[in-house]
């Protein structure tokens, strides 16, 4: 069975619309974005909600700024801008009026990873996950499908904490039930190895999982949605009750979810070998995104080969 | 978090109702009083830390103790009430001028005062809003106060409030790109409901801002950015008062308050070394005579 082939999603969608949803209800949902109401998908929420679109224009710092001002002000802003300007043009304002002011923003990455595909390294958004797990107090989230997203927004609406969103633009299947933050969800259990993936690379785990059935390999899978604060638990669970850890994100190493997954397996009763998929500190060539998480090894037929290779070590 | 000092805020509201109905010449001295024993303590304090930006604190004093004194509705009894004015001191290094204002105004216990920057101390280097009441964000890195006070004005305009938001801002950080990005914004939206206040002390922490990356001619840049500007002397207390309470008109204000560095202190005045630089403890009693005149 391939996932790939089934029905696919844009989060951007799902977003847009429990977000519209949500302001409905409470008025204090705003959106503030830097020029991207049709990029984040707002185009929708700028008609039903006029005065509650606050566009400054291209300007992440203000961007993020003004954001914290309305958070600490009584509302609850969510701050939308395509990730990799979002978060590497306004990185001291994340740290300092968000994550230290501990301002209840809602920072919402558009677009990230490689979903820029052929716009090149400028647009890839792969660093994020490394520069913001490295910020105290910032809930880090990366939805894999649209349910999972919908449900993201609903809890980021209603935690009064600030929060990174991670919301895909590259389509991907329906493959979760449930999002509790902070905590992996098993998507399949398995005896050999565990993948523990997020975003994008949860359908394709599932599927490298399914192939590695068929060659006696028994994968499980944790669907690593929160980076930041790290569901330790399954994490040891996983280093004590199978034989290897394969991490896959569409993400550099450097200090994303592998980096966050080899720190707690590192120090645990059971260590174990792992085998840390992504893109390693390099720029990409040019290509879509299919062609770049290709030629990254972040295939289901990478992580199925990455696992079973671990299982046989 | 540190909490309010009752007896000191009994005391901040009288000054205010005293302030606020004498006459001008006796209103100036008052709030030049007031200014100058916040620098006195500031200038103990800091002595006691051995660190803090002294320069800047002296040069900002009388505007702070203008607001805080004679303009802004707030109530240190209640640092959080919805709909007090804001007041965001983005030059986040003088904390310490922050600190005795606040103190002054019974936001905490002016005895808080001595823990500055020592170990575990809620007055760090830099204000945490987590820790002191009436300290709206954190600050410290240079071009953050302005973008937040943005949001800050938006967001009462959005609840219909009368509240008021002042940022004040060094010169010198209005070479942070930021800040004319939050401009911008505040110019483009006509935020009436903010006023930015420029601490000209034309001196930034190596040279002068002129002869760093010239500012001038500020007053021009901020109304080509949309806003109403006023040019005033930033240790008149009248001047400050007049420009802070004057009626508003449909644009953002920006006071460009010119300053003196280290204002107050023959020795410390315009002078580039005492940015950061520590008084001795005889420098500090030099000090305090001539604050006591």
């Amino acid at each position: 069975m391939s996932f790939l082939t089934q029905e696919t999603f844009d989060c951007r969608v799902a977003f847009a619309d429990e977000l519209i949803a949500l302001a409905k209800q409470d008025e204090r949902i705003v959106a503030v974005c830097n020029d991207s109401v049709g990029s984040s998908n707002l185009v929708g929420f700028q008609q039903e909600f006029p005065d509650r679109l606050i566009n400054v224009g291209i300007a992440e710092q203000d961007m993020v700024g003004v954001g914290a001002g309305l958070a600490l002000s009584g509302y609850i802003p969510f701050v939308c801008g395509a990730s990799p300007f979002l978060t590497g043009r306004a990185l001291e304002q994340i740290k300092a009026d968000v994550a230290y002011s501990q301002s209840p923003v809602v920072l919402c990455g558009m677009s990230p990873g490689m979903a820029y595909g052929e716009l090149g390294p400028t647009h890839h958004s792969i660093e994020d996950l490394s520069w913001l797990r490295a910020i105290a107090g910032l809930g880090i989230v990366v939805p894999a499908d649209p349910d999972e997203t919908r449900a993201a927004v609903r809890w980021a609406a209603a935690a009064a904490t600030p929060v990174f969103l991670r919301i895909g633009r590259f389509k991907v299947p329906a493959v979760t039930d449930s999002f509790t933050f902070g905590t992996a969800g098993l998507l399949r259990d398995g005896t050999d190895i565990t993948v523990v993936a997020t975003g994008t690379m949860v359908s394709r785990a599932l599927e490298a999982a399914a192939e590695a059935a068929d060659q006696g390999v028994s994968i499980r899978v944790l669907n690593m949605s929160t980076i930041a604060p790290l569901d330790e638990q399954a994490v040891l669970a996983a280093a004590r009750e199978t034989r290897g850890i394969v991490t896959a994100e569409e993400a550099t190493t450097t200090g994303g979810l592998g980096a966050a997954v080899a720190a707690v397996v590192v120090s645990s009763p059971s260590p174990v070998k792992m085998r840390m998929l992504g893109v390693h500190r390099e720029f990409a060539p040019t290509g879509n995104t299919d062609f770049l998480l290709e030629h990254f090894g972040l295939t289901a037929a990478d992580i199925r080969a990455a696992a079973v290779e671990l299982a046989h070590v | 978090m540190l909490v309010a000092d009752p007896r000191t805020a009994a005391a901040w509201r009288l000054l205010r109702q005293e302030i606020a109905e004498a006459a001008p010449e006796r209103r100036r001295e008052l709030l030049r009083q007031r200014a100058n024993q916040s620098r006195a303590a500031d200038l103990e304090m800091i002595g006691r830390a051995g660190l803090g930006h002294v320069g800047g604190d002296m040069s900002v004093l009388d505007i702070l103790t203008t607001l805080f004194f004679g303009v802004l509705r707030v109530d240190p009894e209640h640092p959080e009430w919805p709909d007090r004015d804001r007041l965001v001191l983005s030059k986040g290094h003088t904390a310490g001028a922050l600190y005795s204002t606040l103190a002054a105004a019974g936001f905490f216990a002016p005895a808080e005062l001595a823990t500055f920057a020592a170990p575990l101390s809620a007055l760090n280097g830099h204000p945490n809003r987590v820790k002191v009441p009436g300290v709206e964000t954190n600050t410290g890195p240079l071009g953050h106060g302005l973008p937040v006070s943005v949001g800050m004005a938006v967001a009462g305009r959005l609840a219909a409030s009368e509240r008021h938001v002042y940022v004040v801002l060094g010169d010198g950080e209005l070479q942070e790109g930021s800040n004319w990005e939050a401009a911008m914004t505040a110019g483009h939206r006509r935020l009436a409901n903010l006023t930015a206040v420029v601490d000209r002390n034309r001196l930034q922490q190596g040279a002068r801002t002129e002869e760093t990356s010239a500012l001038d001619p500020l007053d021009d840049k901020f109304r080509a950015f949309g806003w109403d500007v006023h040019v005033v002397d930033g240790h008149d207390h009248l001047e400050l008062l007049d420009v802070f309470t004057a009626p508003r008109g449909e644009r953002p204000t920006c006071v460009i308050a010119n300053t003196i560095k280290g204002r107050g202190v023959s020795f410390m005045e315009d002078r580039v070394e005492w940015h950061h630089k520590v008084p001795s403890a005889e420098q500090i009693a030099l000090a305090a005579v001539e604050l006591a005149r």
